[in-house]
């Protein structure tokens, strides 16, 4: 069995992994680059990263399609320990676009509770900003990313504030999209 | 290496303040439930903006701290200690110089900028707490946008002092959905939370709560349409030291006779502008 290896430094490359992760969070589109490091594939650098800095054994994991593969199983054993569940009980996910399938069937959490909703990891061949124009906070007045499916993330921000939040992530890069961001211009 | 992991958290309980810090930054103004640790530090001095700041700071950051806009006071200066020992900080008092600002009760007059984090101590952070004391009931309040007993609890004040009779912790409304409560800022200081490039976090240790305004955020303070919102302080005073008539000030009291003055409760911006007389004069 051949384990990558995970953080050289775990407190001090998580800190400023976060802060990477955090600044992407709250300027959605944004994309931002990570430090490379050693990642199972077809695990990308960048989500490689966010699992080892979000993701332990009280995160539940989702692993979607080329994902789900034995390399990246024991590398999760090892480094994160978190339980490999199917979406409905996932609070990460990790996959393709297509592989991670609809939306609906991770958790959407409740009125009461909006925090309690899946983060969902997508990896992608390239981001792009040349994409839809996309408002709503952390957006000083309009910015714009490639977005795989327009009408199913339409159909998620619509359920703010309920809803995913998603992480893009090819190579070193990742941006985000949390819910609360308006896609379309609408 | 010193005895504490860097930032004094351990890596489990940092995670999981990250994660929460993430879903509050993507859900503003609602807040979020975290599991509070112990701190080196009483609860009345800041623990949850404490936890909130370990879980951000990296190496490269250059840390202020103020308690009631001033930098010298026994909490600001040990928290800002804290930090520059666990986590090898560097540290400031300028408002400018600062990429992590840990604050209680007040936000710098000197505007913040993009890529600025200002961390919030918050002592009760749910706004409909004095109208309604068990939490499922607020809860549930805030899941259907109920916010009409709110409304009518500020119109009384309106009818019975002529105006929303709240100096401090002055509700507002973000993103035209979450009512949240801004800490104990005077509202004075409302105006500086709305459309800020810098992104606000807001940690209350006791209750266990972390909540977020990201940057270009739209944060409203609450108002009616005949009863607008004003931040106006004290109208005419001027800060005794620096001659400023656009930062908050605290009242002084200066002799045994009981004289009295006003100066910046923003000691850093005070002394920034006299800094800059001295040299003008010069
Ligand atoms: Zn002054």
């Amino acid at each position: 069995m051949q384990l990558t290896t995970g953080f050289a430094n775990p407190p001090v490359d998580a800190a400023r992994a976060f802060r990477v992760v955090l600044d992407a969070m709250a300027h959605p589109a944004r994309i931002v680059d990570l430090p490379p490091i050693e990642a199972p594939a077809p695990c990308s650098p960048a989500a490689a990263i966010v699992l080892l800095t979000l993701v332990d054994a009280t995160t539940p994991l989702h692993l979607a399609g080329a994902h789900d593969n034995d390399a990246i199983r024991d590398w999760v054993r090892f480094h994160l320990g978190a339980p490999l569940v199917a979406p409905q009980d996932a609070a990460f996910a990790l996959g393709d676009w297509d592989a991670l399938g609809p939306l609906a069937s991770y958790p959407q959490a409740s009125a009461d509770y909006p925090d309690r909703s899946a983060t969902l990891i997508v990896e992608c061949a390239a981001l792009s900003s040349d994409g839809v124009p996309l408002t709503g906070p952390g957006v000083q007045t309009e910015a714009s990313l490639a977005l795989p499916d327009i009408a199913a993330l339409q159909a998620n921000a619509a359920q703010f504030p309920r809803g995913l939040d998603f992480l893009f992530t090819s190579g070193a890069q990742l941006a985000a999209l949390p819910r609360s961001t308006q896609i379309g211009g609408a | 290496m010193t005895d504490y992991n860097f930032a004094y958290l351990d890596e489990a309980t940092k995670r999981m303040l990250r994660r929460a810090i993430l879903k509050a930054v993507a859900i503003p103004g609602y807040q979020v439930p975290f599991s509070s640790r112990e701190m080196p530090m009483p609860y009345g001095w800041g623990t949850g903006g404490v936890q909130v700041t370990a879980a951000c700071l990296v190496p490269e950051d250059t840390l202020k701290v103020i308690d009631q806009g001033a930098d010298d006071t026994t909490n600001a200066v040990s928290i800002r200690k804290f930090f520059a020992r666990v986590a090898g900080v560097a540290t400031t008092e300028a408002t400018a110089q600062a990429s992590v600002i840990q604050t209680r009760h007040r936000i710098p007059e000197t505007p913040l900028t993009e890529g600025q984090i200002l961390v919030f101590q918050v002592p009760i952070p749910e706004p409909l707490r004095f109208l309604e004391p068990r939490e499922t009931e607020t809860r549930t309040m805030h899941a259907l946008e109920d916010y009409g007993l709110m409304q009518v609890r500020l119109y009384e004040d309106i009818a019975k002092h002529g105006e929303i009779a709240r100096a401090y912790a002055y509700p507002v409304r973000v993103e035209g959905r979450y009512i949240m409560d801004p800490s104990p800022i005077p509202k004075f200081d409302n105006p500086k939370l709305d459309n800020s490039p810098a992104l606000q976090l807001f940690g209350a240790g006791r209750e266990c709560r972390i909540y977020a305004l990201p940057p270009y955020t739209h944060v409203k303070s609450l108002d009616f349409e005949d009863y607008p919102f004003t931040a106006s302080k004290a109208a005419g005073q001027v800060c005794a030291i620096c001659g400023a008539e656009d930062s908050y000030l605290d009242e002084v009291i200066t002799d045994d006779a009981g004289g009295r003055m006003f100066v910046c409760s923003d000691t850093d911006y005070c002394a920034t502008r006299v800094a800059a007389q001295a040299e003008d004069a010069a």
